[in-house]
């Protein structure tokens, strides 16, 4: 299997704080691989030890197929990186950042920096200053997506864009994978992440939690069935992984395991369906699995005893 | 309720600043006390204190930097003389920078529209900014007369060199007022507000020199207004009321326009920039230097400016300096002329000023690295060393460009006053080796912050260091020990001695060991 990012292991701490604790990590070369987690999970800390910034403490991390410490110029030339923060030099000019960050890169498109530009529809002729949050996105996503590389490495890329520019941003990273080009995007935005990733792995506490296609992780959790019958149903409360069944007259509704959905199915056939609906679970759900005793916890918890979970990023 | 507001955030503003405040008004304070320390330290008698005044007020290179001649040979008029166009520029570099903090820059960084969007009327935060400003000002005179009243001078002339000195800050911070309604960055508006303290101070010492209808142009300075009060040479005080109606009619315009404009922009629209890089900034080396530029040519503008003041004293350094033991003491270490001792003192002050250069250049990478942009530029496939040679390539040029330019400055001033020819590459000869130790703080703070951003500040403790050992070392009877461990105290004390090149190469190969090793730590640590 041919792989741009393996990592398996990786300890990073900070002082008395460990960021990373043994996390593991594959993206295969030519997907879209979505990396989950709330703030202070320690997605940027690993974007970070794979960008050669930090120094991991312990695992093993490869990128494309090198040590990303000891070799980070030479990966650099074929990967581009958009940080969630972009700061740019405050007397540059966006044009300028794009054109300087490529002569660094070593490969900048100008017929696709112009067409980025456009589609993107950023002036490159302000100063770096006078850009907001999402310009100051779309100037770093321009730079990136205007080198010829065969990773994008991506935290965060579009908190600041609006929905039109986001739907650009899809558009130019599904391009970017039709030409067999591999991406790791690290994102809030749980739509996004449904919407243009191949497989997903969803990190807490600098560990890996789940891993895997989306339909995969689907198994893991619930689907929610609405059922109209033709005789009220009975008994549906004893079947195994039924959850918050409801039963009103010849109405069902509840949640079901996904794995369990053919039993429920099959016994919910035996009252003659009339109608049905069934919704996949979201990546919401997905997500809220991982960290909902998380939010009851923080929820029941006093406020000031709580570490912040920001501290176990470093502030920069 | 927009009074309650504007108390707020007034209170919230000086807690801030407090630091920066004390800092600034003790800096002020103390350049007006030492005046009356070190004059009255320097002539032991009242008949040579009358020579050195009367040499003083024929040179017109000092009047021109200065301000006009009056009662020289009092202590009083001395500091009046010294400190007043300087203490002027301070207080207006003060109140500049700190309507900047709380104007624009908070524009800038969105947080004003975090405090706007509370239960805070709309003009609050500039009345806040402006009775910081109030505040500083009111600090800063007070503290001056206060000063100079302990000293034992006068009252009424220390009282008139205070309210001078807090006057001009409040018309150069109501002109920084004024500039942060034309501008939309924090940046062109503290260019807008120094081109105007620069132009103050230029059109005072211009009608100071002339005799003519030229004079008149001192009217014209703000800086001008407050030595027109004439402290400690019969105060009079009419003069501070246009101070005063400068304040006004400028805060009235910064009213009007800011209620004219919208949150974020300025009325000067911004000009739109290149669209594409040019060929020198295709790289990290043009990076460094596009960042730096401008500082360079301003060091070496001010250092060159300094050696042309120092240059200009000539030969009448004996005069100046009248018999006393203690200048004796000062400037006759090395033997030689008392001139040539003299500028050898001079050459260490412009090489320890041009060492503020060096230490703030080598600490601009931590700049780069707090501001979140060294992570997108070593994503890239640039190396730390690579990015490392750079910025130290520019602070080595910096360097050496700011350290010539005030060995020129030095040299020329000499030839305009003496018309002595050779004068040009004798002090420049002597200022040139003072490279050496200046690069050493350099790659000193370079080390400090290979290690780690934090400690990069280390660079300024190693120059105040270096300061007191080269100035007060004698003074305080340090231990040789001590004073070895400043890099200035190892170079020969030219021109009063000749060169020796065994201390320059050792002091070269200790920096370039430094910065090598600096270089090392930075590619084994985290980057922020």
């Amino acid at each position: 299997m041919d792989t741009v990012i393996e990592i398996s292991g990786l300890v990073k701490r900070f002082g008395a704080t460990t960021a990373l604790d043994g996390l593991d990590l594959t993206v295969r070369r030519g997907e879209v691989h979505g990396f989950l987690g709330p703030n202070g999970a320690g997605k940027s800390t690993t974007i970070r030890v794979l960008l050669g910034l930090l120094r991991a403490d312990g695992g093993t991390t490869r990128l494309l197929g090198d040590d990303p410490w000891r070799n980070a110029a030479e990966l650099h030339r074929r990967l581009a990186y958009v940080p969630g923060d972009v700061n740019l030099w405050p007397n540059l000019t966006g044009g300028e950042t794009i054109d300087l960050l490529g002569a660094l890169r070593g490969s900048l498109d100008d017929t696709r920096r112009a067409e980025l530009l456009e589609r993107f529809e950023l002036d490159p002729t302000k100063k770096g200053r006078s850009y907001s949050k999402g310009n100051r996105q779309k100037v770093a996503l321009v730079a990136a997506l205007a080198s010829d590389v065969e990773l994008l490495l991506l935290d965060e890329p579009t908190s600041g864009l609006d929905p039109l520019m986001e739907a650009v941003f899809q558009q130019c990273i599904d391009e970017f994978r039709g030409e067999g080009r591999s991406v790791l995007l690290s994102s809030h935005i749980l739509a996004e992440v449904e919407r243009l990733c191949d497989r997903v792995s969803i990190i807490r506490a600098g560990r890996t939690v789940e891993s895997g296609t989306l339909s995969e992780l689907r198994h893991l959790t619930r689907t929610s069935v609405s059922a109209e019958l033709a005789t009220p149903p009975a008994g549906l409360d004893r079947l195994d992984g039924v959850h918050d069944l409801v039963v009103e007259g010849n109405r069902a509704v509840f949640e079901v395991e996904t794995e369990r959905l053919g039993d429920a199915l099959d016994a919910l056939g035996r009252f003659h369906i009339r109608s049905l609906t069934s919704q996949p679970p979201t990546l919401e759900a997905l997500f809220l699995r991982h960290y909902g005793d998380q939010l009851t916890a923080e929820a029941q918890e006093p406020r000031g005893r709580r570490q912040p979970q920001e501290s176990q990023e470093p502030v920069r | 309720m927009t009074g309650s507001a504007t108390r707020l955030l007034l209170r919230f503003n000086l807690r801030r600043d407090r630091l920066m405040l004390l800092w600034w008004v003790l800096g002020a304070v103390l350049l007006y006390w030492s005046q009356a320390v070190s004059v009255e330290g320097l002539y032991p008698t009242q008949a040579e204190f009358d020579r050195a005044a009367a040499s003083m007020a024929d040179n017109v290179a000092f009047i021109a930097m200065a301000g006009p001649a009056r009662a020289l040979n009092t202590v009083g008029g001395q500091v009046a003389w010294q400190a007043s166009a300087f203490g002027a520029v301070v207080a207006g570099l003060l109140s500049m920078l700190l309507v900047g903090r709380h104007t624009r820059a908070e524009e800038e960084s969105g947080r004003d529209e975090l405090v706007r969007a509370g239960a805070v009327g709309r003009r609050a935060p500039v009345a806040a900014a402006g009775l910081t400003v109030l505040v500083a000002n009111v600090l800063l005179g007070g503290l001056i007369a206060a000063s100079l009243v302990g000293y034992g001078l006068a009252v009424a002339g220390s009282v008139s060199l205070g309210l001078a000195a807090a006057l001009a800050g409040l018309v150069f911070g109501s002109v920084a007022l004024v500039a942060a309604q034309l501008t939309d960055g924090t940046r062109a508006m503290y260019g807008i507000t120094g081109a105007v303290i620069g132009a103050s101070y230029v059109l005072r010492a211009v009608g100071d020199v002339a005799n003519g209808a030229l004079s008149a142009l001192s009217w014209a300075s703000p800086i001008g207004w407050g030595q027109a009060m004439h402290a400690f040479s019969g105060e009079r005080w009419w003069p501070a009321f246009i101070s005063v109606a400068a304040v006004i009619v400028l805060l009235a315009v910064a009213l009007r326009l800011f209620d004219r404009r919208d949150i974020g922009s300025g009325l000067m629209a911004a000009r739109p920039g290149p669209s594409r890089a040019g060929a020198r900034l295709r790289g990290s080396l043009g990076l460094a230097w596009r960042q730096q530029r401008a500082s360079v040519a301003g060091w070496a503008a001010g250092l060159f400016l300094t050696g042309l003041a120092y240059g200009a004293i000539g030969d009448d350094v004996k005069d100046l300096l009248g018999d006393s033991q203690f200048a004796q003491d000062v400037f006759v270490q090395g033997g030689g002329t008392i001139v040539d001792s003299f500028y050898a003192v001079a050459v260490v002050m412009l090489a320890l000023m041009a060492s503020g250069f060096a230490v703030s250049s080598a600490m601009r990478p931590r700049g780069e690295e707090d501001a979140g942009r060294l992570e997108g530029l070593l994503a890239t496939g640039l190396t730390r060393r690579q990015w490392a040679a750079t910025y130290l390539a520019v602070t080595v040029a910096g360097t050496v460009a700011v350290v010539v330019a005030a060995g020129l400055g030095l040299g020329l001033g000499y030839q305009l006053v003496t018309g002595d020819g050779s004068a040009v590459g004798r002090l420049l000869g002597a200022t040139l080796p003072y490279v050496a130790p200046v690069l050493l703080l350099a790659a000193l703070t370079w080390l400090a912050y290979g290690l780690s951003p934090r400690w990069a500040g280390f660079g300024w403790v190693a120059l105040t260091f270096c300061v007191v050992v080269s100035f007060f070392g004698e003074l305080l009877q340090l231990p040789y020990w001590v004073v070895d461990l400043s890099p200035f105290s190892h170079l020969a004390l030219m021109p009063a001695e000749p060169l020796g090149w065994g201390p320059l190469l050792a002091l070269l190969a200790v920096a370039a060991a430094l910065g090598v090793a600096g270089t090392g730590a930075l590619e084994r640590r985290d980057v922020r």
